[in-house]
C-alpha cells in the first residue's frame, strides 16, 4: 500500500543542476522503470528518493507524506544495488537479520520472516553461508531477500542485473516480474538496458539530462514516441531517421518528400507546420519492407544476420543508410540493388523541435 | 610397456640435479643469514652461561644457569617485565584505539583534509631520539616546556612529568610516534570500504554509531590485526626513548627488558648477565609472535 510522488523535484550539485524539476506520480502496486543513457540522472533520482541524496528543491511525498527531510531508514523503503552491497562478514542470514535487528524486531519473528523470505527465494541451503562463498545470482537473490524481509512499502532497484551474466540477467527478469505479481509491492527499477524496461515495467520514465522526456507504457513510448530522443532510445536496433520537406496536411495525414523525390503520406496530424518546413521521418527497422517493387532503392552495404532474423543495411539512392529487419532466411547479398517500401502507417514525423506529430489513430496495444 | 619405461629419460636424477643447482644459489644467502644471526646467537648463549664481567676480570669460566638464575631472582627483572607489557599494551591501545577514530574522521570530507592528513601522519618521520628530546625538553619540561607554560597561564603548578610519571610518559611519546602509522594503515582500509555497503546500512536504519559497530570495524579488522603485529614487534624493544628520556629510572621505574639488558651489558659490564637476559628477551618474543603470527593468520585467512 504505497504510492510516491514526486512535486519538482530538484537537486544541485555545486553550482550545476542535475535533476531539473522532475514531477511524477507512482500509484499504488506499479512497476515503474526509470531508463535513459548514462548521467541522465536516473540514479540519482532513486537515490534521492531513497533519502541517499539531499533534495535542494520539491518535495516527495510517499503515502502523501513529506519525506524530503525523513532519514533513509525510515522512509519505509528497501533498496538493491547494483553491487548488491551485501555485508561480508556477515552469513547470509545475517545480512537479512541486520534490518530487522535495528528496528527492534524480536528474535522469534525474525527467523520465522527470514526463513519464509529464504523459502521464497530458494535460499535455503545458503542461510550460512558468507557472501564471498555465493554466485552473483545468489548474491543477487540474498540483496532481493534482504529488502523483501524488511517488508518495504516501496522497493527500490539500482541497476540489479547489470553485474549478471546474459543467460542469468534473462532468467532474474523473469524472476523479478514474478516476484513483483507476487508481492504486489510498489517498485521503481533504474535500468539503462531497454529490454528490462520494455518487459517489467507497467510504467517507464525515460530520463535524459536530469529532464523526463516521456513517462508511458512500454508500447505507448515504442509505438507513439512523444520526441525525437525517445524514439531513438527506445526500440532495438534503434528506428531509422532521414530528412523530409513537408508539404502540406490534412485531418487524415500529412504529406511530406523525400530527398530521392518520392512522397509519403504519414497519417499523422501537422497542425500550425508550414509547407516546405524540413521535418524528420523515423521508421523502426522492423517496419521497412524489402519488396522487389518498392518506391524507394538502395544498395546493400551490410548483413548482419543473427538467425531468426537478418538486419541488412541498405545504402539509399539519396545517399541515406536504412537498416531493415527482415527474416532470417532471406537471401539478399552484400552489393545487391534492392528496392523498399516504407509503410507510412507505420512512419513518424518529427518536427524540427525534435516534438512527433500527434498520430491520427492510437495504437490499439498503446491506447 | 615394458620398452616405454626403458626409453623413459632418467626422471629421478633430472630432479637431483636441479636440487642441487637450487641449493648452489640458494647457499650464499643461507651463508650470510648464518653468519649474521646464528654466530651472535650462539655467542649469546655461550656468554649467558658463563662468569664475565668486565669490571671484575678475575671472575671467569663456566657459570651453569648461575646468570639466569641470578637474572629471575632480581626483583628488577620482574619489574622490567612487567614495564615491557604496559608499554606494549598501552600503546597498542592508546595508537590502535585513536588511529581508528581518526581513521574514520580523516576518511569524512572536510575543509583542509589534505593538509590535515599530512600533520597527522608526519610524527612518524621523526627518529625515536629526536621526538623523544622534543618531548622531554620542548613540550614537557617543567620550567621552559609548552605544557608547563600553559598549565603556569591557567594558574595551575607544572608537573614534572618525566619524574612523577615517567612509564606513562614514555608510553604517551611512543604512542605519539606510532599513533601516524595506525592511521595510515586503518584510513586506507577505511576507504576500501564500498559506498555502497554504507548506503546499505542506512537503508537498514543503521545510525552513524550502528554503522562503526557493524560494518566499519568488521572491515577493519585484518589492517587492525596487522597494525598490532607490526606494532608489537617493534614495541617490544623500545629503547631510545627510554634512554634519552629517563634513563630506565627514577630508579627501575621506566625499566623494560631492552634497557634492562642494556643497563646490565653497558653501565654494569656484566656481560654475562645481559647474555641471560638477552636468551629470555628472544623467548619471550618468541612466544608473543607464535601467537600473534597465528591469530593473523587465522584473521588474514577469513
Amino acid at each position: 500500500m504505497a504510492t510516491v510522488e514526486l512535486k519538482n523535484l530538484r537537486k544541485t550539485y555545486l553550482t550545476e543542476e542535475i535533476i531539473k524539476g522532475i514531477s511524477l506520480s507512482i500509484e499504488d502496486r506499479e512497476f515503474v522503470v526509470f531508463v535513459g543513457p548514462s548521467g541522465c540522472g536516473k540514479s540519482t533520482l532513486l537515490r534521492m528518493i531513497a533519502g541517499l541524496e539531499d533534495i535542494t528543491s520539491g518535495d516527495l511525498l510517499i503515502d502523501g507524506q513529506r519525506m524530503n527531510d525523513v532519514e533513509p531508514g525510515k522512509r519505509g523503503l528497501a533498496m538493491v544495488f547494483q553491487s548488491y552491497a551485501l555485508y561480508p562478514h556477515m552469513d547470509v542470514y545475517k545480512n537479512m537479520e541486520f534490518g530487522l535487528k535495528l528496528a527492534g524486531m524480536p528474535e522469534a519473528e525474525r527467523r520465522e520472516k527470514i526463513e519464509h523470505v529464504a523459502h521464497t527465494l530458494q535460499l535455503e541451503p545458503y542461510l550460512h553461508h558468507k557472501p564471498g562463498q555465493l554466485s552473483g545470482g545468489q548474491r543477487q537473490r540474498v540483496a532481493i531477500g534482504r529488502a523483501i524481509v524488511r517488508n518495504p512499502k516501496v522497493f527500490l532497484f539500482d541497476e540489479p542485473l547489470s553485474n549478471l551474466d546474459a543467460a542469468l540477467r534473462g532468467q532474474m527478469r523473469v524472476e523479478l516480474s514474478a516476484l513483483h505479481r507476487k508481492l504486489g509491492a510498489t517498485t521503481i527499477y533504474v535500468t539503462h538496458d531497454q529490454v528490462e524496461a520494455m518487459t517489467m515495467a507497467d510504467k517507464i520514465v525515460v530520463l535524459q539530462k536530469g529532464v523526463v522526456e516521456q513517462i508511458g507504457s512500454p508500447l505507448e513510448l515504442y509505438h507513439h514516441p512523444r520526441n525525437l530522443f525517445v524514439a531513438r532510445f527506445i526500440g532495438s536496433p534503434p528506428m531509422n531517421f532521414f530528412p523530409a520537406i513537408f508539404q502540406g496536411g490534412d485531418s487524415a495525414g500529412s504529406s511530406v518528400q523525400l530527398r530521392d523525390g518520392s512522397t509519403l503520406y504519414v497519417p499523422v496530424t501537422s497542425p500550425g507546420i508550414l509547407p516546405g518546413t524540413k521535418v524528420t521521418v523515423g521508421i523502426r527497422p522492423e517496419h521497412v519492407e524489402l519488396a522487389p517493387s518498392g518506391p524507394n532503392s538502395g544498395t546493400v552495404e551490410v548483413i548482419e544476420r543473427l538467425g531468426a532474423i537478418t538486419l541488412v543495411h541498405v545504402r539509399m539512392s539519396d545517399g541515406e543508410i536504412i537498416v531493415v529487419q527482415t527474416d532470417g532466411a532471406v537471401l539478399t547479398d552484400v552489393d545487391t540493388h534492392v528496392s523498399l517500401t516504407l509503410p507510412p502507417q507505420n512512419c513518424h514525423l518529427f518536427a524540427p523541435d525534435g516534438l512527433a506529430f500527434e498520430a491520427c489513430r492510437r495504437h490499439p496495444l498503446a491506447a | 610397456m615394458q620398452v616405454v619405461l626403458d626409453h623413459s629419460p632418467p626422471a629421478g636424477a633430472n630432479v637431483r640435479s636441479g636440487k642441487r643447482t637450487g641449493f648452489l644459489l640458494l647457499s650464499p644467502s643461507v651463508l650470510i643469514l648464518l653468519v649474521w644471526s646464528i654466530v651472535p646467537l650462539v655467542m649469546t648463549l655461550w656468554y649467558s652461561v658463563q662468569n664475565y664481567n668486565l669490571v671484575d676480570p678475575t671472575l671467569h669460566g663456566f657459570a651453569g644457569i648461575d646468570n639466569y638464575w641470578y637474572l629471575l631472582t632480581d626483583p628488577d627483572f620482574l619489574h622490567s617485565l612487567l614495564n615491557t607489557l604496559v608499554l606494549v599494551a598501552g600503546v597498542l591501545i592508546i595508537s590502535v584505539g585513536g588511529g581508528t577514530l581518526l581513521a574514520v574522521l580523516y576518511d569524512q570530507e572536510f575543509f583542509g583534509r589534505g593538509i590535515a592528513r599530512i600533520l597527522v601522519i608526519s610524527p612518524f618521520f621523526i627518529m625515536p631520539t629526536v621526538s623523544a628530546l622534543l618531548w622531554k625538553n620542548l613540550m614537557l619540561h617543567p620550567i621552559y616546556g609548552v605544557y608547563s607554560a600553559m598549565m603556569r597561564a591557567v594558574g595551575l603548578t607544572p608537573i614534572d612529568w618525566l619524574a612523577r610519571f615517567p612509564l606513562l610518559t614514555v608510553m604517551m611519546i611512543v604512542a605519539w610516534e606510532w599513533l601516524p602509522f595506525a592511521v595510515l594503515i586503518l584510513l586506507t582500509a577505511v576507504q576500501s570500504l564500498d559506498g555502497e555497503q554504507h548506503e546499505a546500512a542506512r537503508m537498514d536504519g543503521a545510525g552513524p554509531v550502528a554503522r562503526f559497530r557493524y560494518i566499519i570495524l568488521p572491515h577493519l579488522g585484518r589492517a587492525i590485526s596487522v597494525v598490532v603485529m607490526i606494532e608489537t614487534i617493534y614495541l617490544l624493544t623500545i629503547f631510545a626513548e627510554i634512554s634519552v628520556t629517563t634513563a630506565g629510572g627514577p630508579g627501575v621505574a621506566s625499566t623494560n627488558l631492552a634497557y634492562l639488558i642494556y643497563s646490565r651489558a653497558l653501565l654494569q659490564f656484566d656481560v654475562g648477565g645481559a647474555s641471560a637476559g638477552g636468551v629470555i628477551a628472544i623467548i619471550i618474543a618468541n612466544i608473543v609472535a607464535i601467537f600473534l603470527v597465528r591469530a593473523v593468520a587465522r584473521n588474514l585467512e577469513a
